[in-house]
């Protein structure tokens, strides 16, 4: 029993980083852009968040924790959305292709993370290890009461607030997809650009929004690894680069649908944890279980193109440019 | 034109052509402008003369004639992925899936060079490159038989495939870990040699010049004056046009994908037998995905391709220099061909339109 909550706790703080990076690419990719930039933005949400939260810790003797989380929550939303909006002028404004956009971004922000997670120790005057101890112990402060009830507490209630959050904004992107004319518009935009044109839906006005929302959204994913995932330090494996892959897998698990991300990125935490608490596997066995999430997700994929259902289709427009005089 | 506010502030007009100089002189002004912004970057985090610290970056690439040697390898390397792209991409096929075609090649080839040491060394390199050039073809095959078939999304599932392989290598890696407990295989027969691309003229990486120039030259060859060269093209303009013309469009699409497949297959035989001598998760390492960047942005045009590889792996192997003179991240490298990359790609734009601004008509008049 213990070792299956200890699963399932896992698997959520797991499953939380690819959700907020999926709920976001499905608003971009609602809007048309195939943006690869997932990892690159999820990186550049993390090291921003620590790097605004890192400079208010330092300058202060006593930081206050809940100023903390607002700077970090700021700093990585900003940087997030801007590494979407770099994304859209390439591919509304100059018109380049998305998938090459896309992974170039993800250079981008790869490198650019790495390079200050890995050097602002030095920039900042040798420090020494980079750590935001308060801020992330405010991110990851859980419901006192509830937490310390028996089995549920600490299945439910024993995380940081983002872990609720990224339910929360999963759960609100649905209702403002499918219940908003807002949302009706931009899966217009996602499935039939050249007729949402003709019907005045200005379509580069919604790809510009979507992918820098969407954007800011995955961004949260990268700043939750690193404020409670990987408590509040920088470490230089590509974690994120691997989750961010998995964001983009989770879209595809969910065909798209918000709320099925919810329990679709729980189930890739299970599906990712899993190898830890099968008995009798050997350090290689391990490394082919975990191929899990990925060869589930290729398994979805081939089984949505077999379906031929039209809910659980790609955006008709998914990866197309739009160029109104070239129609 | 009645009032001037009637027409827009900027107006866009597709070019029907553009003379290659302007199109190479916008290219290098897009370059020149990343370098200034890279120089500004730099210059904040360092505050070194930044034309200075472009020098250490020149030294750290052709400073000495093994690292001249050792540029021209990774050069090589990523020719030899981008070369093996373009086919595919020329068919508007969408391949992400380098990075594992690239590591199940790299795989093959140290399962040969494991278990079969002892036999005669053209032998063996002649079954690890075969077997390398399968094992790719094989895992881009997969996806590309599920677009021919069903029209699953190919950009997602070779995306997919590219884990399925890093784990795949990992499973490897631990089964051939040496010695026991490192978590790494290591230099595969230190000794013997057996199964490593011998040296040339003194050179230990000529064979890996000659092996990828041969292969762009082919590849230049096939896409360019090929029966199936020409029908991967009409595939990629319209497929629409391909089925009207008579062209079987998924066997094209799974022939052309076996060919991409295996070529990235022997980039991975070169890594393992004409560099590293090893294997681990990091063999390809991002390698796949920026040679995409590349093998896009030359029109796949193999000689085009050349010259952009070589100026990202130029743009690597300093900044890593950089970084270590300056005790910096290795990670400023991909920083600044990020940097670089997205000029580049914006500069395209100019390149396919005319850009002409308000007044700018009425000036010419």
């Amino acid at each position: 029993m213990n070792g299956l909550i200890s699963l399932l706790q896992a698997a959520i703080v797991f499953g939380t980083v690819i959700m907020f990076g999926a709920v976001g690419e499905i608003i971009t990719e609602k809007s048309g852009n195939l943006n690869l930039g997932v990892p690159g933005i999820m990186y550049l949400g993390g090291i921003a968040g620590l790097i605004g939260v890192f400079l208010y810790e330092s300058s202060t003797a006593t930081p206050i924790p809940v100023l903390g989380v607002i700077i970090g929550l700021l700093c990585a939303f900003a940087a997030s959305v801007l590494g979407g909006l770099i994304y859209s002028l390439l591919t509304i404004t100059l018109r380049a292709n998305q998938n090459v956009t896309g992974l170039t971004l993800t250079i981008f922000g790869t490198g650019f993370a790495n390079f200050f997670g890995g050097s602002l120790n030095k920039l900042a005057g040798g420090v020494g290890q980079i750590s935001v101890a308060v801020t992330s112990s405010a991110f990851r402060a859980s419901i006192p009461g509830l937490a310390r009830l028996p089995y549920a507490g600490s299945l439910l209630f024993s995380y940081g607030f983002m872990v609720y959050l990224a339910i929360v904004v999963a759960v609100l992107v649905s209702w403002f997809i499918t219940r908003t004319s807002l949302g009706l518009n931009l899966r217009a935009v996602g499935e039939n650009p050249a007729t949402a044109d003709a019907a005045g839906i200005n379509v580069t006005a919604y790809r510009y929004i979507a992918t820098c929302l969407g954007a800011g959204i995955s961004g949260m994913g990268g700043l939750y690894y690193v404020m409670d995932y990987t408590k509040g330090t920088w470490a230089n494996d590509g974690g994120i680069a691997t989750l961010g892959w998995l964001a983009v897998a989770l879209v595809i698990f969910a065909t798209w649908k918000p709320v099925r991300a919810i329990w679709g990125s729980f189930l890739f935490g299970v599906l990712f944890w899993l190898y830890f608490y099968v008995p009798g596997l050997t350090r290689s066995s391990q490394e082919l279980f975990k191929m899990l999430p990925y060869i589930v997700t290729i398994l979805v994929l081939i089984f949505v193109s077999l379906q031929r259902k039209r809910e659980n289709q790609p955006p008709a427009a998914l990866g197309l440019p739009y160029f109104r005089e070239e129609r | 034109m009645r009032k001037d506010s009637s027409e827009p502030l900027v107006r866009i007009s597709k070019r029907a052509t553009i003379a290659s100089w302007k199109a190479w002189l916008i290219r290098i002004a897009a370059l020149f402008a990343a370098l200034v912004i890279c120089a500004v970057i730099i210059y904040a985090i360092t505050k070194m003369n930044p034309l200075k610290v472009y020098g250490t970056m020149f030294q750290g690439a052709f400073g000495t004639s093994k690292r001249l040697w050792v540029t021209i390898r990774d050069i090589m390397m990523m020719q030899c992925i981008a070369i093996g792209l373009a086919p595919v991409f020329k068919m508007r096929f969408w391949n992400i899936g380098a990075e594992g075609q690239i590591l199940v090649g790299g795989c093959a080839a140290a399962a040969c060079m494991i278990y079969f040491p002892n036999i005669p060394l053209g032998l063996l390199l002649a079954l690890m490159a075969i077997s390398s050039a399968v094992a790719g073809a094989i895992w881009g095959l997969i996806p590309a038989i599920f677009k021919a078939k069903w029209n699953t999304n190919e950009t997602l599932f070779t995306l997919m495939m590219n884990y399925v392989a890093i784990q795949l290598t990992s499973y490897c890696v631990a089964l051939w870990e040496n010695p026991y407990g490192s978590n790494s295989v290591g230099i595969i027969n230190p000794v013997s040699h057996s199964g490593w691309l011998p040296s040339v003229f003194g050179q230990a990486y000529t064979l890996n010049v000659v092996i990828v120039l041969l292969l762009s030259l082919l590849m230049y060859v096939y896409l360019r004056y090929s029966k199936q060269g020409f029908e991967i093209a009409v595939v990629g303009e319209s497929e629409n046009t391909a089925r009207y013309a008579g062209i079987n469009v998924g066997k094209v699409i799974i022939r052309t994908m076996a060919i991409s497949g295996a070529v990235c297959g022997i980039a991975g035989f070169l890594a393992v037998s004409g560099a590293s001598h090893t294997i681990s998760t990091s063999t390809a390492g991002g390698k796949g995905f920026t040679a995409i960047i590349v093998a896009w942005m030359a029109k796949f045009n193999a000689w085009v391709m050349l010259l952009i590889s070589a100026l990202i792996v130029f743009l690597e192997r300093g900044a890593v220099e950089i970084a270590s003179a300056y005790n910096l991240s290795n990670h400023v490298s991909e920083m600044i061909t990020g940097i670089i990359l997205f000029f580049l790609i914006g500069s395209e734009f100019f390149i396919n339109y005319n850009v002409k601004f308000r007044g700018a008509a009425r000036r010419a008049e």
